[in-house]
């Protein structure tokens, strides 16, 4: 494992590795990618708020900030990461701290996607080191900015294929005042991603939209007034379905528990798969033949599935969804899905301009 | 003679127009292929109305596969191409070179699906920015990004500079709000990129063509993230004697822990030119701060009463909240006539750095300062939430000399917006406006990076050749790569 203390000398080593076209594992906390320990490069030393300003929603930190340090910092404000990153650990049984550039790089992004958007959203500028390396910066410190071509989101979410992440700075939003989540029990997929779809077409901002084992929950943030409102206007609008409500507290464990997929921790196939939401109760049906269980999240945007099948077998059940196995149920890596022909050239050729002798995590996003 | 040079063209390619012409035209319609130099002149500037050249031939498609076979003919005949949506652009983003064709998307103009349980919309991309909110309206949704010209800049033109709009503080820019794009390439390949799903398989290639100023192929159709649309929106408005304690103010609105949908901003010089062109009632002050929040009435008048608490700790000389649809137009008057004012005044230029809020105030004084330096008045009118500032410095076109004095005065105020901590534009783009103070922002490597890009896309450098890159940094690129 190597950790270098600074950015100058991730870059020496990353240059060195590139003159000898050798390869890198890239790593932030070690939570999430289980890979050859030889040549892994860790960011964790790359630790440690550079600015936080809670009056511009803007924070910037080194790479291998942890996450939990982040969050603290910013609960302490009242602010929050509004992505709210999801944790791993549950479902991979990993250990170590996530860390931000590891959220960063796989463009981690927990249920509030449905309102507030991706990782890759709140993104506003990145320093990286290239797989020549190189020491880049794009982007910047401030909420709107067209300089130049956008290569943050670019290496965001390229799980460390393109460049090692050495710092990044993220917008930051208010966390809400008040909080609850309305259960309605007794509902099938189908049922579910038709209250997702008649929630979410509503003004009311519901924040979270998830579905398991025939419970259907939809979150609703914001100021405690507002709480109320939207509560009485949302069961009003679904007033077929009885809802529970789950007060702040509950609500705050029921998402985080839903955020890192708890429901499915442990072992076996674990595959992640984005649809198009009103296509998802057929490719649950489709997954429930297979013989394993999903869940829902992002409106039906996001099925979790665990079950046997094959990965074509998954595939096929996903039609013209994405299905990347997260969790494999053997000791192989993860197995992502698979670019159209036309997009994969274009990444062949931005993975030849940012590491050309595909030295940084090669091979790791084919499908 | 303005101080912004365009490479010299290629009269290679110029004497070659009519193979050019003729190769065109075969695969084209007879009225997508305009190469009648009266009629090009219509094509010779965008916005950027300083700088103009007719392009050799202007090119009008009405679907994606004439868009490609046109590229293709450009690409083979190694001909430079410029993409134009609307030709609103304030940075000469499209700005033609003599030896360019120009290829416009204004005939790609249908909505192609309107779909509100998956909250999307897919259309072609000459369709305008207010027409796509405009067909969503009916169903109770809208599309967020809200630039200045919606009326007239296209979905094309949106993406390519990634615009914003005064709502952006909630609702994001451009790249924040496409879920996919159809889009040709250089060599005239049609790919897909992205779509309804909460995500695409591989690299993030849509965040890398959002913004990339028609550098990297041209997009002609587009998947669009819709919103339902709030129940309400109301505005207040809050003057101060003090600059500082204006910029103070935003601060605090944001520290809250409120989210306005927009917080915009007025100087002296704006306020007195607005007063005397629209009337619309504004205090005479130093500072007027116009914060819109959105939600029921109960839920606005919440918002409105928190915000009238911390601006009150402040002792603002006004704070005026609207209570109906008249009074909400009349406090948007004068921001939304703000440009037509200064237009009144005489010639202006449009700049738009972004800085740290925090640095605002500062920003502000060190402008007022640069204002005395130069000799040229300047106004400051622009979004406060998130620190996109746009100074319009007055000053004479007729006045021999006075556009060079205006242009290095707004490249000190941009030289100034990075030096604390922002970027040389927030939201308009960098073109040909900003090019040349790239490197004032970014590092020889930081540039490099973004120019191999532009050649995985575009090897032989044929797309907006002479844009966003300072001419002599991209100038081995252009040359090296395309011949």
């Amino acid at each position: 494992m190597m950790a270098p203390a600074s950015e100058a000398e991730l870059a020496a080593l990353v240059a060195d590795h590139h003159g000898r076209a050798a390869p890198l594992w890239l790593a932030g906390g070690g939570t999430r990618l289980r890979l050859p320990q030889a040549a892994t490069l860790s960011t964790r030393a790359l630790s440690g708020v550079v600015t936080y300003e809670p009056g511009e929603l803007t924070l910037i930190a080194r790479a291998g900030t942890p996450l939990a340090e982040i969050e603290a910092l910013l609960a302490s404000q009242g602010q929050a990461l509004a992505f709210e990153p999801m944790d791993h650990r549950a479902i991979l049984g990993t250990t170590g701290e996530p860390t931000i550039g590891g959220v960063v790089a796989a463009n981690v992004s927990g249920p509030r996607r449905v309102l507030a958007g991706a990782c890759r959203d709140h993104l506003l500028g990145v320093r990286f080191v290239d797989g020549r390396g190189r020491v880049i910066r794009n982007g910047g410190r401030v909420m709107k900015n067209v300089t130049g071509m956008d290569l943050g989101r670019l290496v965001a979410g390229s799980f460390g294929t393109l460049a090692v992440l050495t710092e990044v700075a993220l917008k930051i939003l208010p966390l809400a005042e008040a909080q609850e989540t309305l259960a309605f029990p007794g509902l099938d997929a189908a049922q579910a991603v038709a209250l997702f779809s008649a929630a979410l077409a509503t003004p009311f901002e519901v924040s979270g939209a998830a579905f398991h084992a025939g419970t259907t929950w939809l979150r609703i943030e914001g100021l405690a007034a507002q709480v109320a409102y939207r509560r009485a206007r949302l069961t009003a609008l679904l007033h077929d379905h009885t809802p529970e409500v789950l007060d702040a507290d509950a609500s705050r464990t029921l998402w985080q528990g839903l955020r890192d997929v708890a429901h499915f921790a442990g072992k076996g196939a674990l595959w992640r798969i984005l649809v198009k939401p009103t296509d998802a109760p057929a490719t649950v049906a489709a997954l429930a033949r297979l013989g394993g269980n999903a869940s829902l999240d992002w409106g039906g945007g996001l099925i979790w599935y665990r079950g046997p099948g094959e990965p074509a077998q998954v595939r096929q059940a996903a039609g013209a969804g994405l299905a990347m196995l997260l969790r494999p149920s053997g000791d192989t890596p993860p197995l992502f899905p698979a670019e159209p022909p036309g997009v994969a050239a274009i990444s062949a050729a931005l993975r030849r301009t940012f590491d050309p002798a595909g030295i940084l995590n090669p091979g790791l996003m084919e499908g | 003679m303005s101080t912004i040079q365009m490479p010299v063209p290629d009269a290679g390619i110029i004497a070659r127009k009519p193979q050019i012409v003729a190769a065109l035209r075969e695969v084209l319609p007879e009225d997508a292929v305009i190469s009648d130099p009266t009629e090009t002149r219509a094509y010779e500037c965008d916005a950027l109305t300083a700088y103009r050249c007719p392009p050799l031939a202007v090119v009008l498609p009405r679907t994606t596969d004439e868009v490609a076979a046109a590229m293709r003919i450009c690409h083979d005949m190694g001909v430079p191409v410029v993409p134009r949506g609307a030709g609103t652009s304030l940075a000469g983003g499209a700005l033609p070179t003599a030896d360019s064709v120009v290829i416009a998307t204004l005939r790609l103009r249908e909505v192609l699906e309107i779909d509100t349980m998956n909250r999307f919309v897919r259309v072609q991309t000459g369709v305008t920015n207010l027409s796509v909110s405009a067909e969503l309206a009916p169903l109770g949704f809208f599309y967020a990004p809200d630039p200045s010209s919606q009326l007239a800049c296209t979905i094309a033109g949106n993406i390519a500079m990634n615009s914003g709009g005064a709502h952006c503080l909630k609702y994001g820019v451009t790249t924040n709000n496409l879920l996919g794009v159809r889009m040709v390439l250089a060599s005239g390949e049609i790919v897909e990129i992205g779509g309804p799903l909460p995500g695409a398989a591989g690299l993030d290639l849509l965040g890398l063509i959002c913004g990339s100023e028609g550098q990297l192929g041209i997009v002609t159709e587009a998947t669009l993230r819709i919103l339902p649309r709030p129940e309400g929106a109301r505005p207040m408005l809050i003057g101060f004697d003090s600059a500082e304690v204006a910029g103070e103010c935003v601060a605090r609105i944001i520290r809250s822990g409120l989210l306005p949908v927009a917080i915009e901003y007025m100087d002296d010089v704006c306020l007195r030119a607005v007063e005397g062109f629209a009337r619309a009632g504004y205090p005479d002050c130093a500072a007027v701060l116009i914060v819109e929040v959105e939600g029921s009435e109960a839920e606005i008048a919440e918002q409105t009463e928190r915000i009238r608490a911390i601006a009150a700790a402040l002792h603002p000389v006004e704070f005026r909240s609207s209570r109906n649809d008249d009074e909400s137009l009349a406090i948007w008057k004068g921001r939304k006539s703000a440009f037509g004012a200064m237009g009144r005044l005489g010639d202006y230029l449009c700049l738009d750095g972004t800085v740290p809020v925090s640095k605002l105030p500062f920003t502000l004084r060190r402008i007022g300062e640069l204002s005395r330096e130069h000799g040229l008045e300047v106004a400051n009118v622009f979004h406060a939430g998130d620190g996109n500032m746009h100074p319009l410095i007055l000053f004479d076109a007729n006045t021999p000399g006075d556009l060079e004095r205006a242009e290095a005065f707004g490249r000190d105020i941009l030289r100034l917006c990075v030096e604390v901590g922002g970027c040389l534009t927030g939201e308009h783009g960098v073109g040909i406006e900003k090019r040349d103070l790239m490197s004032a922002q970014y590092g020889p490597d930081d540039m490099a990076i973004q120019m191999e890009v532009k050649s995985a896309l575009d090897p032989r450098w044929l797309l907006n050749p002479a844009k966003v890159f300072p001419l002599d940094v991209s100038q081995p690129w252009r040359e090296g790569a395309a011949r």
